[in-house]
């Protein structure tokens, strides 16, 4: 048995549906012959299913529905009257329908049944004088039930059971077992093969049949919407009951507090499934508009789509929905060349245009690539400064990637003439405010005389996401974890030092560059201005953020946790403040506002209000100099995230705790014939331990040569190839800095430094 | 033809709202303060997982700042963009006033008070000032 593919299953749910209301609209039909618009209806519904059947090769099912579509046609047009053998051949039809459906649902295929005597019938209904010879059942109980009608005189079951029978259960097997007593009673025996089968069967086969549409359920989005808000609601309840029990040694309440906590994340996960689409949702109609559009402008195009499998909240897929259909007209209008002027170039007259989606850290990348001409850099550097947007003397500054982002500036448009397609300089800006409104993050790649690639980058949900919290002035603010790039902190003597001024302006040299920087406090007037700018604790706390293509650091008075909050509009009252994104409610129940960095940056003048570039070379995955690394991600403490390079770690095992020795002062254990100590990962770093670990423990082996040392953590994570910006930030020994991995905030694990710790002459020989 | 109103004292005045739009009324509220926004926010409630904006009154109506002793009390207002609190200094009773009470606001008052009081009811002993709730947070809107 084969399972029947994606759209075929689609299809037949489809099908399904749409049966059960034909049964009824041609029934109701019967009772009112003139209803055109009844016939109109039904004559749709044959089309839709005859189309999609020719379509997936289903010849035995087109031909039935093309000859009953013939018909239908006819009475639309009121060649033909509808009169009682006309519907009971209809009816037939339909039930033909249902059980070549249920055949190609159980096996993905037709079955060999043929229905010529069917689709015979139906012709001879096509000639305006058939009437009904053939259909003895004219009993009024006859128009219910159709399939059961031409059975019915030799019929064992009483009518009303056959009535239930029929429609519903066409079962192949039954079919063959009566047959032969059938082909005799019923000669034109389509569907009515399954009437006098036993009622068991029938029960079961009712469950078989409608498999594929019983699994399925339409909901309404509303309601989605509302479960999505409760769940929110009790995301928060759980951080606060979380909060509560990690004050509490009352064991009971602690361990039923994670179950909850496991239950409320798995809930979570699963609602927020619910909302999830596919975003070939959105992409199944580009085809037809790059087709349209390239006809339009005399152009080959051909659209090429990978991912369409991949999964978006549904707000998300609503939310780019125009922005990507611009995206992709642009690249039709402006980025693929005509025939001629591509063949001049070398390249195939047919332009390609690639939409690819996929999953990465948590979050949607899509891009949209074409092998047209790319963003001519010169041109746009020309249009810039003749539309006043840059000024000469600035442009000569930019770089070539700069100026390609410039056609995301407000009012630019290189296209020569305005078409009706794109080309009025209010595209790509809009484009770019929307998908940052979400929370995504547009970027160029530029090849010219190559094409060019649009690479967006969005979150897969809108409701909940990873924040980091920050305090300032005694209020704590939370920062979207996408427009987190790393974590600095500095104390003593360097804190004091860190931070130099041009003009007054604060920069701080982050591996050679400058970065501007912005006072929180300062900029929401949280603390007094004369001491906004003072250090807290001797240290500085900066967290280097990403808006508009530019880092920046905002120094903040503190650092806590990465947390998942819960986004909540701001109210209207609040709403034209743009330093704000949203709220929040926080684990202790109170109110926290969530940062618009872009809005912080444009306060700070950081980013000018127009969007205009500075030079930031500074994006992780451009920069040459930061190299790819493959770390072991792995948990240590309740809520410790750190990372190691994998070329540090030798293997990986799973021990007993019952197999740790006691030797010389520290624990140990017995590994590959030899006494391998071991370091306590969680409780070196003063981390609570997980409680989960269950007598297991996992150790990481570093092994140099003849000598291993095993480093216990609780879990591991994940081993993932990654760009690894490690910032010594000098947090607590045992670190060596902190780093942004899979879009969270993971603390380096300094296993050189811990091992030392422990054996100062580990690395003895090398040192020296 | 009597209509309720919630009264709610503010400085030396007696004011109501229509009870219809009164979500509820409860005590004062931990409050998180809205940098940069106009004085006249106060911050922001939890209000069982719903977040309110909450209003001083007093500053809106430009009277003298409340006593930092004496704790405001919120009038949680429903409005179509979710819940928005008044903070008031007491909260009276829910009273049925006789339409026939009603008087539009002289211009004195209105002087006083702008075009958020459109309109005074003469009870026994003395007045109360009807709160036009959506002309006033058109005016925080604004502000």
């Amino acid at each position: 048995m084969e399972e029947p593919d994606e759209i075929t299953k689609e299809f037949l749910v489809e099908s399904y549906e749409n049966l059960d209301q034909l049964d009824q609209e041609l029934v109701a039909l019967e009772t009112e012959p003139g209803n055109t618009e009844r016939i109109a209806s039904i004559f749709r519904t044959i089309h839709t299913i005859k189309g999609t059947s020719g379509f997936l090769g289903f010849t035995e099912l087109q031909r039935v529905t093309h000859v009953g579509e013939n018909l239908l046609s006819k009475l639309r047009d009121a060649e033909l009257d509808l009169n009682q053998g006309r519907t009971t051949g209809l009816l037939q039809m339909v039930d033909a329908v249902r059980s070549i459906l249920g055949a190609i649902e159980e096996t993905g295929e037709e079955s060999d049944d043929r229905y010529d005597e069917l689709i015979g019938e139906l012709e001879r209904l096509l000639s305006p004088d058939a009437d009904a010879p053939e259909a003895p059942a004219a009993e009024p109980a006859a128009p219910e039930a159709p399939a059961a009608e031409p059975a019915a005189p030799s019929a064992p079951v009483p009518e009303a059971a056959a009535d239930q029978a029929a429609p519903e259960a066409p079962v192949s097997e039954a079919l063959e077992a009566e047959a032969p007593v059938l082909d005799e009673a019923a000669p034109k025996a389509q569907a009515p093969e399954a009437e006098p089968k036993p009622k068991k069967e029938e029960s079961s086969a009712r469950g078989g049949h409608h498999a594929v549409a019983e699994t399925s359920i339409r909901v309404d989005v509303g309601l989605l919407d509302d479960l999505m808000n409760l769940v929110g609601e009790l995301v928060l309840a759980r951080n606060q009951i979380l909060q509560h029990a990690a004050g509490t040694d009352d064991t009971a309440f602690v361990s039923t507090t994670q179950r909850l906590n496991l239950i409320t994340t798995e809930l979570q996960e699963g609602l927020m499934k619910t909302r999830m689409q596919p975003i070939g949702n959105v992409w199944n109609k580009f085809p037809r508009v790059v087709r349209d559009l390239a006809i339009a402008c005399s152009k080959q195009v051909m659209i090429e789509m990978e991912g369409k499998e991949t999964e978006l909240d549904r707000t998300v897929l609503e939310a780019i929905k125009d922005p990507l259909t611009h995206v992709v007209r642009n690249a039709v209008d402006h980025g693929i060349e005509s025939p001629e002027a591509r063949v001049a170039a070398g390249k195939p007259a047919t332009g390609r245009l690639l939409m690819r989606a996929y999953h990465e850290g948590g979050q949607v990348n899509i891009e949209i690539s074409d092998d047209g001409a790319g963003i001519n850099v010169e041109r746009v550097k020309q249009k810039a400064i003749d539309k006043g947007l840059l000024t000469v003397e600035r442009a000569s500054r930019m770089t070539d990637r700069e100026l390609a982002m410039c056609v995301f500036m407000p009012g630019f448009s290189t296209a020569a003439s305005v078409t009706s397609v794109s080309g009025r300089g209010v595209g790509m800006d809009v484009v770019r405010t929307n998908i940052e409104k979400i929370g995504g993050v547009v970027d160029v790649a530029n090849r010219p005389g190559q094409g060019m690639t649009l690479k967006i980058k969005i979150p897969l949900t809108l409701a909940i996401i990873p924040a980091l919290i920050v305090g300032s002035g005694g209020e704590r603010f939370a920062i979207p974890q996408v427009n987190l790039l790393e974590l600095v902190r500095l104390e003593g003597e360097v804190a004091r030092s860190a931070v130099e001024h041009i003009h007054g302006i604060p920069v701080y040299r982050l591996r050679g560059s400058l970065l501007p920087l912005a006072y929180l406090g300062e900029q929401l007037q949280t603390r007094p201005a004369e001491e906004a700018r003072d250090l807290v604790d001797g240290a500085i706390n900066i967290v280097i953020l990403q808006a508009d293509e530019r880092s920046f650091g905002l120094v903040v008075d503190e650092v806590f946790d990465t947390e998942e909050i819960v986004v909540k509009p701001l109210g209207r009252e609040i709403k034209g403040i743009a330093t704000y994104a949203g709220t929040t409610i926080m684990g202790d129940g109170r109110v926290a506002l969530i940062l618009d960095v872009l809005g912080i940056a444009q306060r700070s003048r950081i980013v000018s209000e127009h969007h205009a570039r500075g030079g930031d070379e500074r994006v992780a995955a451009e920069d040459p100099r930061l190299e790819r690394q493959t770390v072991l991600v792995f948990q240590a403490g309740q809520d410790g995230r750190l990372a190691v390079p994998l070329d540090l770690v030798s293997r990986l095992e799973e021990i007993s705790k019952d197999r740790i020795e006691r030797a010389g002062g520290c624990d140990v254990i017995q590994y590959r014939g030899g006494i391998m100590p071991l370091i306590d990962v969680t409780s070196t770093l003063g981390k609570m331990p997980a409680d989960d670990a269950q007598g297991l423990r996992q150790v990481i082996v570093h092994a140099r040569g003849e000598r291993a040392m095993g480093l216990m953590v609780d879990r591991i994570l994940d081993i993932i190839e990654e760009t690894v910006e490690p910032q010594n930030i000098g947090y607590a020994s045992g670190l060596c800095g902190s780093a942004v991995i899979q879009g969270r905030v993971t603390d380096l694990l300094d296993i050189r430094g811990l091992i030392e710790s422990v054996d100062p002459d580990f690395f003895g020989d090398e040192a020296a | 033809m009597a209509k309720q109103y919630c009264t709610f004292h503010l400085a030396d005045l007696f004011f109501g709202v229509d009870v219809q739009e009164v979500q509820e009324v409860i005590r004062y509220q931990e409050m998180t303060p809205v940098p940069l926004a106009s004085a006249v926010i106060r911050g922001l409630i939890n209000l069982r997982g719903q977040i309110v904006t909450a209003i001083e009154m007093r500053e809106q109506l430009a009277f003298e700042p409340r006593d930092p002793e004496k704790l405001p009390m919120n009038v949680v207002l429903r409005t179509e963009d979710g819940a928005v609190s008044l903070l008031v200094d007491e909260i009276g009773d829910v009273l049925e006033i006789e339409e026939s009470l009603y008087e539009r606001a002289p211009e004195t008052v209105r002087h006083l008070v702008g075009d958020l009081v459109p309109g005074v009811y003469k009870l026994d002993g003395q007045l109360m000032l009807v709160l036009d709730t959506k002309k006033t947070l058109e005016a925080v809107a604004a502000a």
